[in-house]
């Protein structure tokens, strides 16, 4: 089944990578991209709450984090050298100390992609130490979604406010709009979505993978073990927040634009309905069901704005309620059941004891308090 | 300048008491019953609704000068309303997920935008206006610096009305102690005879009732419109978050506590950077204190 | 490739050859506010503002102005986007008693803003506010007795008495609705697709760069009267107008800018102050 699988997977981004470049038009062709670096941060998600059972509702801080900081890049290339615009009419003479580095690519990538895992680790780790898990969790994460959205329109001289970072015209030198650049650049996006995929199916595999399950469904017994759940908690949660601030950088050249929309609250909650429609725990269900869920949301929208929305909402509550297994899930489960006993058909998040029925992920790492009034 | 203080002193018990308004549903289904319902602030929507929807009766049937006094039949209305709609929100859908917090996140979410997307259908994208009484506009003149306005009044005493309403309810009816017994010990409830599944859905059409109340109430403030539950909910949440899961007087000290902070940064600095500092204040408590102002004392911790 | 036609008002200091900018920059709408506040003896201001680039722009400008032509500015403040809290802007306007307040708030903050002056006492007749985001649609929101007596400026208002006006807004009320108002950006969408109409019917052609090119002095008699594209800029010259607000939510109309319509001038080329805003 394994040699089977990485058959498939290695067809499958053949296929992404060289032949739907030639069969998607290009307009098409890039909203496949900009849904590939959603199915990173999807990655991501599905590592903290399929795995870890950690439920956040803030990713797209480190998204929209990374989709800035190489946007940073991009606006500095295409100031060629001068004051970005934004910066001139909100009144700042010269560049601020801090966006200097950023006319260097390396430096904007690879600070795309440390700065949010940085600051990931760091707000895991404190998070965590303080016993803010489950739903605590997920209502900070929110709250700190809806902070980051309000100092970035607010710092309008630095971030450039409610219109982001726009106007940008190359990379590395060459036009972002070019046909070519942009084949190019869907490409490079697929590949890194191959590579951190087949990372995090190892991962997910290793110790590490394995410990995060065991986290997320009996945290005392890991404590015991001696392991030390905070550091755990405090690494996947900056994992997480690195791959999302990846698929931000590669976000923000093929969508041309960030705005604070990106770090927003309604951005980090869509996020969580990709991996749940996909299959929480599966991490393929994280990458397809990012591709699903906006490939839908692009075809209905187009032609039903309205209706889109009574869709959405009532994907979430199918979800929850009928399916909360997901696409992958739900499949995986479906080809188990047509081959019973055998062994190893599984990915280990779907499956917290091996030989018993599989109950749900629920994402909740400790019960919950006895409530009184 | 002593005026500017007690300018502030009466604007922090404004918005605290709104903060409360808002909030003490989201107590009761989040801290009684472990639900979390995203879509608390598309049931405030709905309660503002329901108080145009009266205005525009009271117009038809008074004609224009009386719209006013729609507002009055508004405000138990819109609790009803609300509570029905919890109600059947609880039968169909959150008592299925009751051991799965998390999934309550996602499935009530996913309700909200439905609620959110009826109304704009219905009522239309833009706001709507919601016709108030004369005796509520307008402010009572203290000093001649110093007013403080019917509206905001008017609001404190609901918010103080729907605390002492929760509280009556929950230690001195007799329904009230089953909902407190079906929420400290399910299991005995259930072999003393009481209908826990009757309890519960009484209880969250409760916390929902309270939400559109506050809905009707805030119309003299605020804007009504499809979009408003947004507003709203991330802000209860704090509130209750802070106050203690679980606790009501820590949700009346966290609205306390954020509406002075909101109202002290407010004024010294501008509304931008004010919200972002509470905010991060909150955040910063939690991590001191993660169960809140006050805890809940169990055997666990 | 394609052209965007834009009709909302905005902040200027911008000419991007894809768009054509229907309606107004700031000369056509927040700097004649300005002029006649400051002729009715409004000097002392305090701009009031949403926390985006349009405001922040519209109050750079305004400061400007106000300090070449003999105002004050009293203060100068933001709340966040959708922000539903103003006790505490409304106890800064008290305690800062300006004359007026210059107000470019936006979306929901405007109905929690006037709802909430009302409630503490100030209206029209103590606190006078010019609003360059409130229209016909939304003052029904806002409640008309909150708003009454308050200033607008804008291009087009309902109440205009033309020909072209009636049969518009009679066609549009059959169209959505008898009670559907029309305001200035509904009216400045209906005349940018008659004025790109008229520039390809110039052009022969649908063609970009050709109706660009055959866009200068393309007119239409839209309901707001004659409207002219101007090929430099990628604007309209047209009039600015000031409406007050009546108990029906209708506007009356208290001034213009005159029997010949406005040149539009995105980088407030034709100020003495504006080379200092336009530079940054």
């Amino acid at each position: 089944m394994r040699r089977a699988g990485v058959v498939a997977g290695g067809l499958v981004v053949l296929v992404f990578v060289f032949v739907l470049p030639v069969v998607l038009d290009p307009f098409r062709l890039n909203l496949l991209g900009k849904y590939l670096c959603f199915a990173l941060v999807a990655l991501g998600l599905d590592l903290l709450w399929g795995y870890a059972g950690q439920l956040s509702l803030g990713q797209s801080v480190f998204f929209g984090l990374g989709a800035y900081l190489f946007g940073m890049y991009l606006k500095l290339e295409s100031s060629g050298g001068k004051l970005p615009d934004f910066m001139s009419w909100s009144g700042l003479t010269q560049l601020p100390a801090f966006w200097q580095p950023f006319s260097s690519p390396v430096v904007a990538l690879v600070g795309a992609i440390l700065i949010p895992g940085v600051l990931g680790t760091a707000l895991g780790y404190l998070l965590s130490r303080s016993g803010i898990v489950g739903v605590y969790f997920a209502i900070v994460t929110q709250a700190l979604a809806f902070i980051a959205t309000t100092l970035f329109i607010g710092q309008q001289p630095f971030t450039g406010g409610t219109n982001g970072l726009t106007n940008f015209s190359t990379i590395f030198g060459l036009p972002l709009r070019d046909a070519e650049v942009q084949v190019r650049m869907f490409q490079v996006t697929a590949m890194v979505l191959a590579v951190c995929l087949a990372f995090t199916l190892w991962l997910a595999r290793s110790r590490f993978g394995r410990l995060l399950v065991a986290l997320r469904d009996d945290e005392q017994r890991v404590r015991f073990s001696g392991y030390n759940p905070t550091l755990l908690r405090a690494l996947v949660f900056g994992l997480s927040a690195a791959l999302a601030g990846l698929g931000g950088a590669l976000f923000v050249p093929q969508v041309g634009i960030v705005n604070p929309d990106s770090l927003g609250i309604i951005l980090g909650i869509q996020m969580v309905i990709w991996v749940a429609v996909g299959g929480r725990g599966t991490l393929i269900g994280a990458v397809v069901g990012a591709i699903v869920v906006n490939a839908a949301q692009t075809a209905v929208s187009e032609s039903l704005p309205d209706l889109w929305q009574y869709g959405i909402g009532a994907l979430f509550v199918a979800t929850v309620l009928l399916f909360p297994q997901g696409l992958v899930g739900g499949s995986l489960s479906l080809w188990e059941r047509l081959n019973q006993g055998v062994r190893g058909a599984s990915l280990p998040g779907r499956h917290p004891h091996p030989r018993s029925a599989p109950p749900l992920p629920e994402g909740e790492a400790v019960p919950s308090k006895e409530v009184a009034v | 300048m002593s005026n500017l203080v007690l300018q502030a002193i009466f604007n922090g018990l404004s918005v605290a008491s709104i903060l409360l308004l808002v909030a003490i549903g989201l107590a009761i289904t989040f801290g009684l019953m472990n639900v979390i319902n995203m879509a608390h602030g598309q049931f405030i929507m709905v309660g503002g609704y329901v108080a145009y929807v009266c205005g525009a009766m009271a117009a038809l049937v008074l004609g224009p000068a009386g719209a006013g006094n729609g507002y009055l039949i508004a405000l138990p209305t819109s609790f009803v309303v609300a509570a029905g709609l919890g109600w059947l929100l609880e039968r169909g859908l959150i008592r299925f997920l009751y051991k799965r917090q998390l999934d309550t996140l996602l499935a009530t979410w996913g309700v909200g935008l439905i609620l959110e997307q009826a109304a704009k259908n219905i009522f239309g994208a833009p706001n709507v206006n919601v016709d108030v009484p004369e005796w509520l506009t307008g402010s009572l003149p203290l000093t001649e610096d110093l007013s403080l306005s019917y509206a905001r009044l008017f609001i404190m005493a609901m918010a103080g009305v729907a605390l002492c309403g929760v509280g009556w309810y929950l230690f001195r009816t007799k329904t009230g102690r089953l909902v407190r017994a079906v929420m400290q010990n399910r299991a005995m409830a259930d072999c003393l005879g009481v209908r826990t599944d009757r309890i519960d859905a009484t209880t969250f059409a409760l916390g929902t009732g309270l939400a559109g109340l506050a809905g009707a109430a805030l119309c003299l403030l605020g804007p009504v419109g499809p979009f408003i539950g947004t507003d709203y909910i991330v802000q209860a949440f704090m509130v209750v978050v802070l106050g203690g899961v679980g606790q009501l007087a820590g949700t009346v000290g966290a609205a306390a506590a954020i509406g002075g902070l909101d109202s002290v940064f407010n004024l010294a600095f501008s509304v931008s950077i004010g919200q972002v500092i509470v905010f991060a204040l909150v955040v910063a408590f939690l991590q001191w204190r993660p169960a809140g102002f006050l805890r809940v004392r169990t055997r666990s911790g | 490739m394609a052209l965007l036609y834009y009709p909302v008002q905005y902040e200027g200091l911008e000419a991007s050859k894809n768009i054509f900018y229907i309606a107004a920059p700031p000369n056509q709408q927040i700097i004649p506010g300005v002029t006649y506040l400051l002729q009715k003896g409004l000097k002392n201001m305090y701009l009031l503002g949403s926390d985006y680039v349009f405001p922040r722009t519209a109050n750079k400008i305004i400061k400007a102005q106000l300090q070449a032509e003999g105002g004050t500015t009293v203060a100068e403040d933001y709340t966040p986007l959708g922000n539903t809290d103003y006790s505490a802007v409304v106890s800064k306007i008290k305690a800062a008693k300006p004359d007026v307040v210059y107000n470019t708030l936006n979306g929901d903050s405007n109905v929690a803003f006037f709802k909430q002056m009302k409630a503490a006492g100030l209206s029209a007749d103590n606190m006078p506010v010019m609003s360059v985001s409130v229209a016909e649609v939304e003052v029904a929101g806002i409640g008309i007795d909150n708003f009454k007596n308050q200033l607008t400026a804008w291009n087009y208002f309902q109440t205009i008495k033309s020909d072209a006006n009636t049969k518009f807004v009679a066609s549009y009320q059959t169209r959505y609705g008898a009670k559907e108002v029309t305001d200035d950006p509904i009216e400045h969408a209906y005349s940018a697709v008659y004025l790109w109409a008229k520039s390809a019917e110039k052009a022969k052609s649908i063609d970009v760069d050709k109706v660009r090119a055959a866009s200068n002095g393309v007119s239409f008699e839209s309901p707001q009267g004659l409207i002219t594209l101007d090929g430099e800029t990628q604007h309209i010259f047209q009039k600015a107008m000031i409406g007050k607000a009546g108990v029906d939510g209708q506007f009356e109309v208290v001034w213009d800018s005159g029997a010949d319509p406005l040149k539009p001038d995105p980088y407030l080329k034709t100020y003495s102050w504006g080379a200092s805003v336009a530079a940054g």
